[in-house]
């Protein structure tokens, strides 16, 4: 038995993404679309050339940062639902800096505006951490609220401090703080790839470092899993509560930076929180939370979504339908008993025959 | 503008953006007591708001003005059958609660934003509708002198339909029955069990009623306030009214209270400029206020002491 | 002869391979309190749960006024006229007494409930039976007492005329375990039949007339209790001769470990959950504390642990004071603890049980060095410790929730007797577990004793007590009734202490 709930840690996400797929091609079929035709140019859109490539990696690039801090904060048993607030404030505080200091040197230009989004986002999240560990209050209400006042706060600000004559939006950052560079660029025909990769995957190892092999971790865990239990062995709870959500916080506030310094290269007055908050979220849910998972459903979400610009290009199916494709994944990941329970009797049958 | 104006354009402006939450905000309310989570409610808002306005395009020319009355129940419909998804994940399937709402929360924009798209030739959004819910003159009572113009003339009817609904509420949940019993699964499912009540059929209906509610809030977003849909129809309303329901102690009637209190903070933010003391605030601050009172409502005053008891756990009956 | 009232006839209650309910066969008339006795585990709870309809059985009849009788779910058993007390209360702490009785059975009128007319029906219920309630007053805000008459009054108000108490007097007052007793008679005087379950010998001398004995799920015997004695039963009951002598061999106890003086500890209550406690314990000693439940140990354990803040008085650990330690420092000044709550506290269940064998040292120099995990060393030293205390597990990545309950309590005492404490706490550490792992218990507990540790065991069972303990304090309210030299004193007169009479020490 044991062997065979490993494997379903594999089978739950690999069936709840077939079925989400499935659930989509219904949906085209429905209204007329050609599904095969759809995923086809997906895909390529997704994986054809070089610049498919560059764009697919660039829209993973945040993705694994707001999933990381979304499973970090789940670990010590937080439903962080504030990624999306976390990475804007990450955003913003990263463009800032890099207006307003950009007479540093290229590295430390670079280095603090990174740190700043860090910063922004850890604060941002502790703000419901610290309402949490003192409180008691519920930190699914909290961030949602975050979130809003995130929304409102960073368009005030951008109208107010950063936008030039009336505009909505920022001036570009300066090259020093630019994650962008030639070389990447040219290496992908022209696509928005940048060097945040390289921050995301460095903070795949280090989370999962932090969480399976470190003190810091193994008191998140424990929080996580039995606080009551954390307390009798002598953890300081509230530290923990904190701690963890500064960290996941500050995961996200880097989505945002990465975001800021590497794709839009500056900051606009946004009518809705950026998606990368969510679907960080979905990529969690769906790696359950696992650092190396997170990498590959973060893949899938980025093909999903890069390659859902070329359906409406190639065919007249609206793009939307890679959301609810992922929605309906995360459906089936939410329902996951009822996939493993379908699983087993599966295994049983052929048991039997 | 004389005072008296000012006036009756505040409270009427404050009662439309309140209608909506006021009836998001006691569907959530039902959901809850009945012992299900359901931050859903933005998605729920989103279906209503779409197939609302859907149906007024579709129908307003040939029914006239009682289309977005029409559209309303469409809505509402609409609503309670999405909100079917939550119900089947929370109440059957054992999704976490947060999961499943947040799913209904991705699935509404993509969904809506697609068949808007298929519907209205490739459009992100609707044509604007022409059936749009007007303001209302109470007959009589706008002959009031003073109270009469500033609370009864051209107002919103549903936000006063919204407050009787949020007292039928009170009465279903507190002095019936069903009210008994929906409460009774939100405090200890186990115990009601014993006594021999569905606990899922409770459960089902409480979220029935939420996504009923809910998407008639969301009918009236699209059909008295954006008069249209897109994606940016419903931009946090379903949250906002999360909030009044917490703010209200899930008490109906102190949600709605909350709902009201929420509507007027978003009202200044529109017509704030007309007013002197007010013109100078700039609105982001009414913009965030809900959320920043909600925050600080729930931490000092409130904390877990009001939710229902067995809110967002999952009940299995035992074999 | 009164009529016979239930009738179960080989009735068979398996869970997979276990084989819960074996073959049992009992009646009950009229009038009659029928007492199931039998340890944690022998089934009683079980059969009793079949006849509220909460299980099916595998096999076997129910008859009911001499039918038999399908019972589905709870409700049909309502209709039937079985009511179920339920040892842990089933009600809802928001509702009012009212409420809690009638809710899933409410009269109406004009769409609303009927409070008024039903108000009535309840109070006249009240009178009939003496039962004494506060229909206004929400169930949070009255007493344990009242809340089990409110369960009562929610079988009486749906017609039962068979009564199932499940434990009923485990959490009771001794003045409100003698009411329920009176009431439970009076009952039965009414016209009612009663199952009592439960394993105290007196409850059962003092009201029921038959007595069913139920060991590992089978009848092992049905006498009359007025025809029988305590001894009798108890030795039914367990399976084998009693004894209460003590095979301890003498120890050493030449210093003072743990000294408490005139502890208090104020809980949310306006009165002291512990209340000017002073004891002492020395090496080699296991200092017993008698009460109970809910008279003030959960308190005391968790104020010496650090767990919970002391309002006045002090803790002397080795002559050190410690009252202000939180619960890091105590356990490194030399107190392991065994908490009562094995599931909820004293493991994290999901987690292998590697990571929880270093729950208390993980931070130390030898598991970790600037902050990273030696987990090869951890696991080495787990699989040590595993084979060293005879943990029964896959491997040492197992998770320790799916271990049986036996093996969850060996880790736990693993991870605390391997600390080398000073001080051993341990709260109820034998309940709910099967023989063997209670003699392994006892068997740890006592060559800590032998090692000169000093021991605090803190237990509901006199028995249990009497055998490990060189002296016994009792608590009472928080108080200590007496202390005394467990050769020195008999049951009869540690129960007396518990129910609040303080005896003259000898």
């Amino acid at each position: 038995m044991p062997n065979s709930s490993k494997l379903f840690k594999v089978l739950v996400p690999l069936t709840s993404v077939l079925a989400g797929l499935v659930v989509g091609a219904i949906v085209m079929a429905i209204f007329g679309y050609d599904p095969f035709l759809n995923y086809a140019s997906l895909f390529t859109g997704a994986l054809g050339d070089a610049n498919a490539i560059g764009e697919t990696l660039r829209e993973l690039t945040p993705l694994i940062l707001t999933a990381l801090g979304f499973s970090i904060a789940s670990t010590a048993g937080f439903f962080n639902i504030g990624g999306a607030g976390q990475a804007l404030m990450g955003w913003m505080a990263s463009v800032s800096f890099a207006l307003n200091f950009s007479s540093l040197p290229h590295w430390l230009l670079l280095l603090g505006s990174i740190m700043a989004g860090a910063l922004a986002g850890g604060i941002w999240a502790g703000i419901a951490g610290v309402l949490k560990a003192y409180l008691g209050t519920s930190e699914v209400i909290t961030t949602i609220m975050l979130n809003y006042i995130a929304l409102y706060l960073s368009s005030f600000l951008v109208k107010n401090f950063l936008a030039q004559d009336q505009s909505d939006f920022s001036k570009t950052i300066p090259e020093g703080a630019r994650l962008r560079t030639p070389f990447l660029e040219h290496l992908t025909q022209n696509s928005t790839f940048n060097y945040g990769i390289i921050i995301s995957l460095i903070m795949v190892i280090v989370v999962y470092f932090l969480i399976q092999r470190t003190k810091v971790g193994y008191e998140y865990r424990a929080v996580g899993l039995n606080d009551k239990a954390a307390n009798y062995a002598g953890m300081n709870v509230k530290k923990v509560i904190i701690s963890a959500m500064v960290v996941s916080g500050a995961l996200a506030g880097l989505g945002g930076a990465v975001e800021g310094l590497g794709n839009y290269e500056n900051i606009y007055v946004m009518t809705s929180l950026p998606d990368i908050g969510f679907n960080g979220m979905a990529v969690s849910l769906l790696a359950s939370g696992n650092p190396i998972g997170i990498i590959f459903s973060g893949l899938l979400f980025s093909i999903l979504k890069i390659g859902g610009l070329s359906i409406s290009v190639v065919s007249t199916t609206p793009p939307e339908i890679v959301d609810i494709v992922i929605a309906t994944i995360i459906f089936f990941v939410g329902i996951n008993y009822v996939i493993k329970i379908g699983l087993e009797k599966l295994s049983k049958k052929k048991g039997e025959g | 503008m004389s005072v008296i104006t000012i006036l009756m354009t505040m409270v009427s402006t404050a009662l439309i953006y309140s209608a909506p939450l006021i009836f998001a905000a006691l569907g959530g309310t039902f959901s809850e007591r009945g012992g299900i989570v359901n931050v859903g409610l933005e998605g729920i808002m989103i279906v209503g708001a779409f197939s609302g306005a859907v149906f007024n395009l579709t129908y307003g020319p040939a029914l006239g003005a009682v289309t977005p009355w029409i559209g309303l129940l469409v809505a509402g419909g609409f609503g309670l059958l999405f909100s079917v998804l939550h119900a089947l994940a929370t109440v059957n399937f054992r999704a976490d609660h947060i999961v499943s709402g947040t799913v209904l929360n991705m699935l509404a924009p993509a969904l809506c934003v697609f068949l808007t798209k298929i519907f209205y030739d490739g459009k992100g959004q609707t044509p604007v509708l022409d059936q749009s819910l007007s303001t209302f003159t109470f007959p009589i009572l706008s002959k009031i002198p003073v109270v009469g113009e500033i609370f009864f003339t051209r107002t919103s009817l549903l936000a006063y339909l919204g407050i009787l609904i949020g007292f039928i509420s009170w009465w279903i949940l507190i002095k019936t029955k069903f009210g008994l019993r929906l409460r009774s699964v939100g405090e200890n499912p186990q115990a009601a069990d014993t006594l021999g009540i569905n606990v899922y059929l409770m459960r089902y209906s409480g979220v029935l009623i939420s996504g009923f509610l809910g998407g008639i809030g969301g009918g009236i977003m699209s059909q008295s306030i954006s008069l249209n849909f897109s994606v940016s129809t419903i931009a946090g309303q379903g949250f906002m009214a999360l909030a009044a329901m917490i703010f209200g102690k899930w008490h109906p009637l102190k949600v709605v209270a909350a709902a009201i209190f929420f509507g007027i903070s978003q009202s200044l933010a529109i017509i704030g400029a007309y007013i002197p003391v007010i013109s100078k605030i700039d609105d982001v601050w009414f913009q965030m206020a809900p959320y920043l009172i909600t925050i600080v409502v729930l931490a000092l005053f409130i904390g877990k002491f009001y939710a229902p008891a067995a809110d967002g756990e999952t009940y299995v009956k035992s074999k | 002869m009164a009529e016979t009232m239930v009738e179960m006839k080989h009735i068979t209650k398996r869970f997979g391979n276990f084989v819960a309910n074996d073959d049992i066969s009992l009646t009950i008339k009229k009038g009659e309190i029928v007492a199931l006795l039998g340890e944690n585990g022998a089934g009683k709870s079980t059969l009793m749960s079949l006849l509220s309809g909460l299980k099916k059985p595998s096999s076997g009849e129910i008859l009911i006024k001499n039918k038999v009788v399908s019972l589905a779910s709870p409700r049909q058993a309502t209709q039937q006229g079985i009511g179920m007390v339920h040892q842990h209360f089933m009600l809802i702490d928001d509702f009012t007494v009212l409420e809690n009785i009638i809710l899933g059975d409410e009269k109406t009128k004009y769409g609303m409930i009927d409070r008024m007319g039903t108000r009535k029906t309840i109070t006249d219920l009240a009178e009939k039976y003496h039962l004494q309630l506060d229909l206004d007053k929400k169930v949070s805000d009255i007493s344990v007492g009242m809340q089990q008459r409110t369960e009562i009054m929610k079988t009486l108000y749906r017609d039962a005329e068979i009564l199932i108490f499940d434990e009923p007097t485990a959490a009771l007052t001794p003045q409100e375990i003698e009411s329920l007793l009176v009431i439970i008679k009076r009952l039965a005087s009414e016209g009612k039949a009663i199952f009592l379950i439960t394993h105290k010998l007196s409850e059962i001398k003092e009201i029921a007339d038959t007595c069913i004995v139920v060991r590992a799920g089978k009848v092992i015997g049905t006498v009359k209790v007025s025809e029988t004695s305590t001894y009798m039963m108890a030795e039914m009951m367990v399976g084998r001769q009693i004894s209460f002598a003590a095979e301890k061999v003498p120890t050493n106890q030449m210093r003072t470990v743990l000294e408490l003086k005139r502890l208090v500890v104020q809980a949310s209550k306006a009165v002291p959950s512990v209340n000017d406690v002073s004891f002492k314990i020395a090496t080699g000693e296991i200092l017993g504390i008698a009460g109970v439940d809910g008279n003030g140990q959960s308190e005391l354990m968790e104020a010496i642990s650090g767990l919970r803040k002391v309002s006045s008085g002090n803790i002397m650990l080795n002559d050190r004071d410690i009252t202000k330690f939180k619960p890091r420092k105590t356990t490194q000044a030399g107190i392991s603890n065994i908490p009562e709550d094995r599931q909820n506290v004293g493991l994290i269940l999901p987690m292998s049980v590697s990571d929880n064998l270093i729950l208390q040292d993980y931070y130390l120099s030898k598991n970790q060095s600037k902050g990273l995990l030696n987990k090869s060393k951890i696991h080495r030293d787990g699989q040590k410790l595993m084979s060293d205390f005879d943990i029964r597990a896959d491997s040492i990545l197992e998770p320790v929730g799916s271990l049986s309950g036996g093996n969850q309590q060996k880790v736990i005492i693993t991870r605390e007797i391997s600390r080398n404490p000073d001080l051993l706490i341990a709260a109820n550490p034998m309940r709910g577990l099967d023989v063997g792992a209670i003699e392994y218990v006892h068997k740890q507990i006592l060559k800590q004793r032998e090692n000169e540790k000093a021991i605090l065991l803190v237990s509901f069972e006199l028995d249990e007590l009497l055998r490990l303990s060189d002296r016994i304090a009792v608590i009472h309210q928080g108080k200590i009734m007496g202390i005394v030299k467990t050769g020195d004193v008999t049951k009869q007169e540690l129960g007396f202490m518990m129910a609040g009479q303080p005896i003259p020490t000898h």
